[in-house]
């Protein structure tokens, strides 16, 4: 195990993609701590910021307020990640393997466009949580995320597959331009949730107020969302009584597109 | 004060192939002789004048509207700043900066804009003087100007022919530009232009007729480069014939046909297309008042931006993905899509095909530019690889193992043993390309021509060669060195002024204050304030 503690606060914000189990792997704390990290358009090392203990293993441990430091594990393909505190922008962006556990919320971009692996927030997720970056034709691709507390605004957006499951609320635009996979929201979605959405299901166990380009099809009892719940308590999240056996009214749209989507919301009575 | 010595020349246009000379360089230009300064020993070298690209994308608002239309593009090729250069972005749609330092490192030192709006033409400029290193012009929109057809229309040559210069001199540009003649225009009205006898909506002249008056114009002002051609039906399985009918429609008169890779496919409109080079080729051989440039396609994410609005539309409808359509008002349109061209897709290896197809059917290469229509088949990053396809026969075969086989098994590509020498290289690249565009101090070695020259170490693989120089010198400065950029410096716009009567400008006046939504004194670009290092290319 490698732990990683935070000894100076950044007064900018810290590139940290070095931080990684691939990166880590077979290096010495020493090599560990000479590796480049850009401070603001300065460039720094590692160790001018954390304290680093233990040989690298595939298991790494950061501790401390790491608001500023960005973009750790994007890309990693292997190992643990363990955040004790909050983390920055673009924690796990680009990720095809491995898990990352934050204790402590996220910051924008968390996971955006993920290709495998499993990333778990005990707190909260910011904006674009396993979104798609400006412009690009697909999000998350493959992997799982599960919010312990609420999201931003674009969670999923322009999603190819993989689950997203948040727990709390999520903002405006929630599964946006999504192209297929699954997105489930225990609390309330923000307006314009499921817009120009291509296929794919968005639950939701609160009302939402729709977009006219939805249209109410049936309401059902999906057995794949049985499924969801299943793997989702497996993983530690903890799954609101009744909403596994209870029905869902389904709408199909977005009707401005295909109309080859839904959303799901559960229904209370 | 610089002296190379022990180097091979190759510089055709004055019959200097692969000799060992000395070439001596002052006050940017190339001397006879040279007292002192430092020497460069290119023994085992190759040293060709400055690459020109004559048909690029690479200023004002359509291509920057491309760049805040692909960010996607951009996070993927960053560029950092270095001590002697500035940031940027690269990929499709480089930044002005990054444009200038890689067309730099790459040994081209002059490039043109093949399509500026003349509305459009300030922001060219401001673009222009943020481009280092290259020297750099732009071609004019005219083929779907309003005021244009209507002096045609009205059978107003004289008029013609004095607005033309006035909208020349009025926006700095370089040359004379049609777009899909006509069919722009059309498109603004829901329409096209499919063949060059169609009618104009509202204007009663044809394609034709543009093409006709306005080659007749170029060279009747006696401009360095005659009209300079985007043919109809761009794209459309069946356009060869099209093509076909532009070039006799020249009827004698000289014109440059652009990337005309993108116009020589067989078959019927919306079905799969073949390849018609062959005939095509065959015209142009036999007619020595036609030159071309390729265009030619290579496999990967590009960006497609065109003055061809229409074209856009269909390949937006074709591929689903996000476009941009502009209207600029009486003048052009504007398109611009993102386009991926695969291998394996038929249409894309067809594409492919013919370009190599047109490179190998020319016979005279004074008469072919190198050109990928940047970034419209490919980015002008990838002009080494096309150097590499001409002049390595057993590369090529190597990449037809891995392209639609269906497709290529319809082409002549796979029959063509020929390959191209370093001296052909050097023409198609270089001396060629500033013949047509009528530069005479570009594209040779001679004294008195600029001092842009291009060193590279031999090597048997052309790709390297051709993309990492070893030496190049721009004005008489070595400004790349090891493959690095060395220095930051500024190039010269060139542009033309040629003649006209002011007396046509109380026409224009009136035209622009009814139907314009600029004011006429607003319109012509300030050269003292626009072109910080502006070079008049003299008409003779």
């Amino acid at each position: 195990m490698t732990t990683l503690t935070l000894k100076l606060q950044p007064k900018a914000p810290l590139e940290g993609e070095a931080i990684t189990p691939d990166n880590f792997l077979g290096k010495p704390a020493a090599a560990i701590a000479g590796l480049p990290a850009m401070h603001g358009n300065e460039p720094a090392l590692l160790g001018d910021f954390f304290q680093v203990d233990g040989d690298g293993s595939e298991e790494i441990v950061l501790v401390g307020d790491l608001r500023r430091v960005k973009s750790i594990a994007a890309g990693m393909t292997r190992g643990t990640v363990i955040i004790q505190g909050d983390a920055g922008m673009h924690l796990g962006a680009g990720m095809r393997g491995g898990e990352i556990k934050v204790y402590g919320n996220a910051g924008d971009w968390t996971g955006a466009e993920l290709a495998g692996g499993k990333i778990y927030i005990r707190g909260n997720a910011g904006h674009g949580l396993g979104g798609a970056y400006r412009g690009s034709r697909r999000g998350m691709n493959r992997g799982l995320i599960i919010v312990d507390g609420n999201a931003g605004n674009e969670v999923g957006a322009v999603m190819r597959r993989g689950v997203i499951a948040v727990a709390g609320n999520a903002g405006d635009f929630t599964g946006a331009f999504m192209i297929a996979g699954s997105l489930i929201v225990f609390g309330q979605m923000g307006i314009r949730a499921g817009a120009g959405l291509l296929r794919g299901s968005i639950v939701s166990l609160k009302p939402a107020e729709l977009l006219p380009t939805y249209r109410y099809a049936c309401t059902c009892r999906p057995d794949f969302l049985n499924l969801i719940y299943q793997k989702l308590k497996r993983e530690g999240m903890s799954i609101p009584d009744g909403c596994a056996t209870g029905a869902y009214k389904r709408y199909s749209g977005d009707f401005n597109r295909s109309g080859k989507g839904e959303i799901l919301i559960y229904d209370q009575r | 004060m610089l002296k190379i010595i022990n180097g091979e020349i190759y510089d055709p246009v004055n019959n200097i192939n692969g000799e060992v000379r000395e070439i001596y360089v002052d006050k940017g230009q190339i001397t006879a002789s040279v007292a002192g300064g430092r020497t460069i020993d290119a023994a085992g070298m190759v040293v060709m004048p400055g690459g020109v690209d004559m048909h690029c994308h690479i200023a004002g608002p359509k291509v920057n509207t491309a760049r805040k239309m692909r960010p996607e593009d951009h996070r993927l090729d960053p560029a950092p700043r270095t001590p002697f250069t500035r940031s940027g972005v690269g990929k499709t749609v480089p930044t002005t900066f990054v444009t200038g330092y890689r067309y730099a490192a790459m040994g081209y030192t002059t490039a043109f804009d093949a399509a500026v709006p003349p509305m459009a033409a300030r922001h060219a400029h401001e673009e222009f003087s943020d481009t280092p290193i290259i020297d750099k012009g732009f071609f004019v929109l005219m083929g779907n100007n309003e005021f244009i057809m209507r002096q045609i229309a009205a059978g107003e040559h004289e008029k013609l022919r004095h607005y033309v210069a006035w909208l020349l001199q009025a926006s700095k540009g370089y040359g004379v530009k049609l777009v899909n003649p006509g069919g722009v225009e059309m498109w603004k009205s829901l329409g096209n232009a499919r063949s060059i006898d169609d009618e104009v909506t509202g204007f009663g002249v044809t394609p034709r007729q543009i093409i006709e008056s306005l080659a007749e114009v170029c060279m009747e002002l006696r401009l360095p480069h005659c009209a300079h051609i985007h043919c109809n039906n761009l794209g459309v399985a069946g356009n060869w014939q099209t093509t076909m009918d532009t070039m006799k429609a020249l009827d004698g008169r000289r014109g440059h046909l652009a990337h005309v890779q993108f116009h020589s496919y067989g078959g019927r409109p919306g079905k799969l297309f073949t390849s018609r080079v062959q005939e095509l080729a065959e015209y142009v051989n036999t007619h020595p008042n036609l030159t071309v440039d390729i265009g030619q396609v290579l496999f990967g994410d590009t960006t497609s931006m065109t003055g061809d609005g229409p074209l856009a539309y269909m390949l937006h409808q074709i591929s689903g993905r996000k476009w941009v359509n502009v209207d600029v008002e009486n003048e052009e349109g504007c398109g611009i899509v993102p386009v991926e061209y695969k291998d394996k897709n038929y249409v894309h290896t067809t594409q492919w095909a013919i370009g190599l197809e047109w490179f190998l059917l020319i016979r005279d290469p004074w008469r072919i530019a190198l050109s990928t229509d940047h970034p419209n088949g490919a980015s002008f990053i990838a002009y080494p690889r096309i150097i590499r396809l001409l002049m390595d026969r057993e590369y090529r075969r190597e990449m037809l193992k891995h392209v639609n086989p269906k497709a290529i098994a319809k082409t002549t590509l796979p029959d063509q043993d020929r390959e191209y020498s370093l001296y052909e290289i050097a023409i198609i690249t270089r001396a060629a390309p500033a013949r047509i565009l009528g530069l005479k101090n570009k594209g040779h070695l001679g004294v008195g021509a600029d001092a842009d020259i291009t060193i590279y170490d031999k090597n048997e693989d052309k790709e390297k060669m051709f993309s990492s120089p070893r030496y190049v010198i721009k004005e008489g400065e070595v400004l790349v060195e090891d493959g690095h950029i060395r220095q930051e410096t500024y190039g010269r716009t060139l542009y033309v002024s040629p003649q006209y009567d002011p007396a046509v400008e109380k026409d224009i006046r009136e035209y622009f204050d009814r139907y314009y939504t600029i004011q006429f004194e607003n319109y012509p670009v300030q050269l003292e304030n626009y072109l910080p290092r502006p070079e008049e290319v003299a008409i003779d």
